[in-house]
């Protein structure tokens, strides 16, 4: 019998599955990115205070979520936090958790590059006024950062979203995750059934991904136009 | 006896081994102008920058209001709402408005009344000529501007004390007389000012109080008229010379 085999893709509630599964991936990735933002947004601020010993410690931080590859930082904290520490977390709780940490930790230099690149004296001319030091980095250098930094938050967050494919290894119901159970559920019926799963798989993430590489390159472009 | 607003006294300072200010004594009476005199790299900008906590010294101390200030002082936050300060490269907040620039003290660090604040503002851009740039951003405005909104936003907090460090050095020619005017005009309403500059003609018209720096060191300190007439020390009347064209 010939049959299509993007008819997969709307077996029984397959459709549905995919979309909610996309919902797990984008859910993480959303509240990863705003905590980890907020967080970053901190521990940058932070590493541009003359405090050598925090420094060290954030510096530290940084290398160590940029060095180890996230699978194996979901493995670290999926597998040891409950054994050795006696917590149990749910796979989308410790999901949230390494996304959060390591966004926070990217963010942190994006914000710290952007802040120290704000001319010396307009922190002089903001103390000149009486400005205390939270007041300087609130009116004066993150206002003035903030256009630097947009481009390679942008493109930070399209990073996040595409590595909440890695969510599998860790059990998380993520869309990648469902895809390969309605493959598996469907082999006998559909032998290319891969093919369209994971095509359509592609389509999503490219959908949300998309969109904010355009913004991000509207946003440098802009910037460039203004600086000319 | 006049009041004296600020003294400083056998102030030193120096970046690592090399001394930039040795034992440097100056007094400042109220509603008086002094200015700071001196060929490149003599410190005037360094000392000018001590006196409102931008640079930090070694020993010596400053007498301000009623405030005294030793090396390693951390409250300077206070003190600066009475000192306000204007730099060679105005440096207003490219984000802001101009009157954005101005209320930032008033209102956030002095936390005065939005309506008072902004009447104020706006009396001051008045004074200045610049009343119809309110509402634009800096980078509209020609150097000239910028730096007469620079001293009002500096006005704006109501000081007892103005710095200027320069302010006309990296102006064009043809704007430096109006930023020199308003200098003059704030002279006049008895606003107590140190001035570095190397505007000769000005510093002999505004000055009550010269003083000469060379390598770190007050070399000579006299009123406004006998340094320009009668300068004591040989460096001086060089210097007097050199500028003169």
């Amino acid at each position: 019998m010939a049959h299509s085999g993007i008819n997969i893709l709307f077996e029984g509630r397959n459709f549905t599955r995919l979309l909610g599964g996309l919902w797990i991936s984008a859910k993480i990735a959303v509240i990863a990115i705003i905590l980890g933002i907020l967080l970053g947004i901190i521990f940058g601020a932070l590493r541009t205070l003359h405090n050598p010993v925090l420094r060290f410690v954030l510096r530290i931080y940084l290398e160590f979520f940029r060095i180890v590859p996230t699978v194996v930082l979901l493995f670290l904290f999926y597998y040891i936090l409950p054994k050795n520490f006696n917590m149990n977390l749910g796979a989308e709780t410790v999901a949230i958790l390494v996304f959060t940490l390591w966004v926070a930790a990217e963010m942190s230099d994006i914000v710290r590059g952007g802040l120290i690149s704000v001319p010396p004296h307009q922190v002089e001319a903001g103390e000149a006024i009486g400005l205390n030091r939270l007041q300087l980095y609130y009116y004066v250098l993150l206002p003035q950062s903030i256009k630097l930094m947009i481009p390679a938050t942008i493109n930070l967050t399209s990073r996040v979203i595409k590595t909440t494919s890695l969510l599998l290894l860790i059990s998380v119901m993520d869309v990648i995750n469902i895809g390969q159970q309605i493959i598996e559920a469907n082999s006998q019926h559909y032998q290319n059934g891969a093919f369209w799963v994971y095509g359509f798989i592609f389509i999503l993430y490219f959908i949300l991904c998309y969109p904010l590489s355009l913004w991000a390159r509207h946003i440098e472009r802009k910037e460039l136009a203004e600086n000319a | 006896m006049p009041d004296k607003l600020l003294t400083v006294s056998h102030l030193n300072k120096s970046y690592g081994k090399k001394p930039v200010l040795h034992d440097i004594n100056l007094e400042v009476e109220k509603a008086s102008v002094t200015v700071l005199l001196g060929p490149s790299g003599s410190g005037k900008s360094t000392l000018i920058r001590c006196l409102n906590g931008l640079e930090d010294f070694q020993s010596g101390q400053i007498d301000f209001m009623d405030q005294t200030i030793k090396p390693g002082f951390k409250k300077w936050q206070p003190i600066r709402q009475h000192i306000g300060m204007v730099f060679q490269s105005y440096d207003l907040f490219p984000n802001r408005t101009v009157l954005d620039n101005i209320l930032l003290g008033p209102l956030k660090v002095q936390k005065r009344d939005k309506h008072e604040a902004t009447e104020q503002a706006m009396q001051l851009l008045k004074e200045v000529q610049l009343a119809d740039y309110a509402n634009v951003y800096p980078r509209q405005l020609s150097g000239g501007q910028k730096q007469r909104i620079a001293i009002v936003r500096a006005l704006a907090l109501k000081p007892e004390f103005m710095l200027f460090d320069e302010v006309t050095a990296s102006l064009d020619p043809e704007m430096v007389r109006g930023v020199l005017e308003v200098m003059l005009q704030l002279a006049h309403q008895k606003m107590t000012m140190l001035v570095v500059t190397h505007e000769m003609n000005f510093a002999q018209q505004i000055a009550d109080q010269v003083l000469f720096l060379e390598a770190g060191k007050i070399v000579e300190a006299s009123s406004g008229q006998t340094f320009f007439t009668q300068p004591k020390t040989e460096r001086a009347q060089e210097f007097l010379n050199s500028m003169a064209f």
